[in-house]
């Protein structure tokens, strides 16, 4: 095992810093008991959660497909709702989904795969999610990619919204590699393109996760400018825009998404680098001890100094390097925006269009 | 008939969840500080108050028929 360079220093501040996950109510008490999926109700209540393939901002089912219940299901048949992935987490979202015999089926699906294969495609059942997620497992597929696949192939008409035992089916041929499984399994954008569908939630070919833009447009602009693709942890906007962390900015409106979407993507790209689990962030946009004694953890580790700047700093070098790749790949501010779709049909319940300017997301990276 | 609303009680709020939660009587004041007090759910555990999908402030005034979401605070991705 790898030992601090400094130890007294990395000791005191890997304490400060597990104290500071456990004292903030997220990655203390709500992440633990529910996992992520306790954001179906709370993204469904915001309207903001993308339904039938991006069609409606609430799922009349999310309570049955919730953290809540999913926990309770887990707890009742034997499995268990609090469990880390990896031996010393301090939070442990993760869990443990077993059938109504107590089998092990998959491990907790996360809150962006019970939307995928759920809410996305018109399923509520969570032992068909489950089902799916282990088949993703399996097969070795991203479960985002291929819920938001199979919505399309609902839009496309090849099977009905709600159809679960269609969905397990279509899965299933991506994995025997069948000619269909094989244009599913190359995709949501190719998807679309093949069954000539405008309707193609995706950024850059990848398809975007469980938050509406059009409702989130912090999201929006993180979806739109993420040198990733449409992937909702480069940028976190949920935060400030629905959950009241580290700050808080009108989700429905254009104003101050481009700022928010900013910061974020700097303060993840040196997250992401450091090795943690992002999911300190919570903890660490709210308690300015626990950012610090994140810092102290790599200065004890490696005996350095750096400073809250020094990391802000590394975060823009690594936006930079990776805007610069894509650049020689390819792409442009052309490929920095969401499908036209977006600014053209509302999403209810609240009848917002995706309005943050194009000259505004050509802004996110105003340091270079 | 009283005018109701539609209250949604989630994760560990749900511990005070009201008999016909779906037409709980409108409070005389009104406000969401108001219904907090009736439901005896201590300020300090809510924090995201939604009505209608918009997110509010406890001064916020009820009006007959409102969908109201409460949650203590919660993160995920
Ligand atoms: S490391 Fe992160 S993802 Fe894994 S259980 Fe802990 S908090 Fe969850």
């Amino acid at each position: 095992m790898r030992k601090p360079k400094n130890p007294e220093k990395f000791k005191a501040a890997n304490k400060a810093f597990n104290e500071g996950l456990r004292r903030h109510p997220v990655t203390g008490e709500g992440l633990p008991a529910f996992g992520t999926n306790v954001l179906t109700n709370v993204i469904n209540e915001a309207g903001a959660y993308p339904t039938y393939n991006f069609k409606e901002g609430r799922y009349a089912d999310a309570g049955k497909i919730s953290g809540e219940t999913i926990a309770q299901l887990e707890t009742e048949r034997g499995g268990n709702p609090t469990h880390g992935c990896h031996v010393g987490c301090a939070i442990r979202c993760s869990g443990i989904f077993v059938d109504k015999d107590g089998n092990y089926i998959t491990k907790q699906p996360e809150y962006e795969t019970v939307w995928a294969h759920g809410g996305n495609c018109g399923i509520c059942d969570p032992d068909v999610i489950a089902r799916l997620d282990f088949l993703d497992d399996n097969i070795g597929l991203d479960t985002i990619e291929m819920g938001a696949t199979i919505g399309v192939a609902m839009e496309a008409g090849l099977l009905a919204f709600g159809d679960s035992a269609g969905a397990i089916r279509l899965v299933e041929e991506v994995g025997q590699g069948t000619p269909l499984g094989r244009i599913l399994g190359s995709g949501c954008a190719f998807t679309a393109k093949a069954f000539g569908i405008e309707r193609a939630p995706v950024v850059k070919g990848q398809a975007m996760p469980a938050y509406d833009p059009r409702a989130v447009k912090g999201m929006g602009v993180t979806y739109a400018t993420t040198p990733m693709g449409a992937d909702h942890t480069a940028g976190y906007a949920v935060t400030a825009n629905i959950l009241k962390v580290g700050g808080d900015v009108d989700p429905l409106s254009p104003a101050g998404q481009v700022e928010l979407s900013r910061n974020l993507q700097v303060a993840t790209a040196a997250l992401d680098a450091t090795g943690f689990c992002l999911f300190i962030a919570f903890a660490i946009l709210d308690q300015a001890d626990t950012f610090q004694a994140m810092v102290d953890t790599l200065n004890g580790m490696y005996d350095w100094n750096l400073t809250g700047d020094d990391v802000a700093a590394l975060g823009k070098k690594i936006l930079s390097m990776e805007r610069d790749f894509n650049r020689r790949a390819g792409f442009t501010a052309a490929h920095d925006r969401l499908p036209r779709y977006f600014q053209r049909e509302a999403l209810p319940p609240h009848n917002v269009t995706f309005d943050v300017a194009d000259k505004h997301l050509d802004s996110v990276f105003n340091w270079e | 008939m009283p005018p109701t609303i539609e209250l949604k009680l989630y994760a560990t709020l749900a511990a005070f969840q009201p008999a016909e939660a779906e037409r709980f009587p409108l409070p005389p004041e009104a406000s969401v500080a108001s219904l907090l007090a009736i439901l005896g759910i201590p300020a300090e555990v809510v924090k995201l108050i939604f009505v209608n999908g918009v997110r509010v402030d406890p001064a916020f005034r009820l009006q007959p028929g409102d969908r109201v979401g409460l949650f203590p605070p919660v993160g995920g991705g």
